[in-house]
């Protein structure tokens, strides 16, 4: 840790993680009813099960960007947070208003669109906490250096606050509502979020592979175009079915294929980086993480996504079990692997330790995310089969549902995986730290220098 | 990448080219929007009980276990053509009765069974909810779903 403040980082990351188990347990147990219908009917149905597993989702992701950009602000612009003070309410605000939401969910208090579910005082006590956070991070950044990092990742930071406002348009037309409902959901997770992760990812080139920050910076800038470029207008895919015109078939067609691009080029950017830094950082869970979520990221977003975009395949998949699969995948591949290596690269500084407990960290890695592959694969078999009986042969919903049965089962022994996957790694970051760096560094410190 | 293709020219292209591309974005949904009140839907009909019923759909969050217009949960029906599916174009009395019906059955009990809550929905929501997915189903959706299973 170069700048003291770095350290508000640490709090940040730990409320995410906090938030991080909350939803993957509500994930199990919604995977358990999906199989065990019974379970917990009386007492917490389904749709408030989801819901607390989706908003801890979306909450603790913000909660590790704020982090990621408390940490690597200072380092990028050779200076302080402007106020710690500040980030400490921004923090306690925001985590005051997630358990708030989580308890007033299971008492059936919330609003009702999809992802959207906060209350209203919720919803402003976000834009505060948005309103507190660029401020501060904005300021700093004015004060200090200015790389094409903070460029990118403030733009992100900005975009998501703004696009956050449609949360409170609200308008009787479902059509209407739908149209703008995707000016947060879609425009954050296909669009600005996008700009955050690119930078982050840059940020962490920047670090481990010791590459001249030039061309990390240049890479930055074009995947970042190749980001929004393809992203906007790929809205598009979500106006098909609607009540919108039916050009969007065409362009967000065209355009969401194209979305392919920036994920496919940040595959090619880190390994690059990687390959072309020839350092072996000592920190080797980072690293695999790092690389692990872009391959994610291009699987899950790209492959999954681009699977069922065109508008002649969603026809028939538009809402059915392949959405879910490509949603679960390109999250986990994108957002989650993304602040987990950020976690896995920043605790060994937040802690004042050398790089601990890699090897437990990279068990986490490769169960997390095979269990997420064998998850993402089961439910698009799963999908596959439904958009055949349901879809093609006109069974009702319900009769296609039953001979789901067998995939419904893996996905949760895959959750469950998950889960276990999610422990280890709260404990590889939390736990006591032991030296546990790959033996082949110890080898080569013992040599002598060249 | 060349030496030719500069960081600053990387930069450049990303601004201006994401100004473009938000600028035709904007364009667009505000055409989109002028269609969907225009021709898509039907403003006429969207009453005040179409409002409150969406308002009845919204606070039991019914969109965290079934789909309308596709989007929502995956763990219970569409709902966008529930109004046609149960026949509704063809009797509007039957099928408001059979839908509330179905409603005030709920849970079901069977074991193996989804079970859907009982949501306790007064006469006056459930009246609204059903004109609110009546309005949903006359929307057009550029002709899905497929078929009527939804």
């Amino acid at each position: 840790m170069k700048y003291a403040t770095q350290r508000v980082a640490y709090w940040y990351f730990a409320g995410a993680m906090l938030l991080f188990f909350v939803q993957v347990l509500f994930g199990a147990l919604g995977g358990t009813v999906y199989v065990l219908p019974n379970f917990l009917a009386e007492l917490v149905p389904f749709n408030i099960l989801r819901m607390i597993h989706t908003n801890a989702l979306i909450v603790w992701t913000l909660m590790a960007f704020f982090g990621a950009a408390y940490y690597l602000i200072p380092e990028e612009t050779e200076r302080e947070i402007e106020s710690v003070p500040l980030a400490y309410i921004q923090l306690g605000l925001l985590m005051f208003g997630a358990l708030a939401a989580v308890v007033g969910y299971l008492f059936g208090i919330h609003e009702g669109r999809e992802f959207l579910e906060q209350p209203l005082w919720i919803k402003i006590a976000i834009v505060v906490v948005a309103l507190i956070f660029l401020y501060n991070v904005s300021i700093t950044v004015m004060k200090g250096r200015k790389t094409a990092v903070t460029n990118v990742l403030l733009l992100g930071l900005w975009g998501t606050a703004l696009f956050w406002l449609f949360a409170f348009y609200n308008p009787s037309n479902l059509a209407l509502d739908k149209l703008y409902w995707w000016y947060v959901v879609h425009i954050w997770v296909e669009g600005v979020w996008e700009l955050v992760m690119a930078s982050v990812l840059a940020f962490l080139m920047i670090k481990m592979t010791g590459v001249d920050r030039e061309v990390i910076e240049k890479w930055l800038y074009a995947i970042a175009g190749l980001s929004l470029f393809s992203g906007l207008l790929g809205t598009g895919h979500h106006y098909y079915w609607i009540g919108a015109p039916g050009y969007w078939q065409w362009i967000g067609s065209i355009f969401s294929t194209l979305e392919v691009a920036p994920f496919f080029a940040m595959v090619i950017f880190t390994f690059t980086m990687v390959w072309r830094g020839r350092r072996d950082h000592p920190n080797q869970a980072a690293m695999l993480w790092s690389l692990g979520c872009t391959v994610g990221a291009f699987f899950g977003a790209g492959v999954w996504g681009f699977m069922h975009t065109l508008s002649f395949i969603n026809y028939y998949t538009h809402g059915t079990q392949v959405t879910a699969a490509h949603g679960h995948l390109s999250y986990f591949g994108a957002y989650v692997m993304l602040n987990l290596a950020m976690i896995s690269y920043t605790m060994p500084y937040l802690r004042n330790r050398q790089p601990y407990n890699q090897v437990l960290n990279m068990w986490s890695f490769w169960l997390m995310t095979s269990a997420m592959a064998f998850m993402t694969f089961t439910l698009t078999f799963a999908g596959v089969v439904q958009v055949h009986l349901q879809r093609v042969m006109g069974m009702t919903y319900m009769e296609v549902q039953d001979q789901l049965a067998l995939f419904y089962w893996m996905r949760l022994g895959a959750g469950l995986v998950v889960g276990l996957a999610a422990l280890l790694f709260l404990y590889a970051i939390f736990g006591p730290a032991k030296e546990e760096r790959p033996g082949y560094l110890a080898r080569a410190a013992a040599e002598p220098a060249e | 990448m060349s030496e030719r293709f500069t960081r600053a020219a990387a930069r450049n292209i990303f601004y201006g080219g994401s100004a473009f591309f938000f600028i035709t974005f904007v364009a667009l949904t505000a055409h989109s929007h002028l269609y969907m009140r225009s021709t898509s839907t039907d403003m006429a009909r969207l009453t005040d009980s179409v409002t409150r019923g969406k308002h009845v759909w919204e606070r039991n969050a019914c969109i965290n276990c079934h789909t309308i217009l596709g989007e929502g949960a995956y763990f219970a029906p569409e709902l966008g053509n529930v109004w046609d599916r149960y026949g509704g174009n063809e009797d509007r009395e039957a099928a408001r009765a059979a839908l509330i019906a179905w409603m005030q059955s709920q849970p079901s009990g069977v074991p193996g069974r989804r079970q859907m809550p009982q949501f306790h929905l007064g006469d006056q929501d459930l009246n609204d909810l059903i004109d609110f997915l009546e309005w949903t189903s006359k929307v057009k959706t550029q002709g899905w779903p497929p078929n009527k299973a939804g």
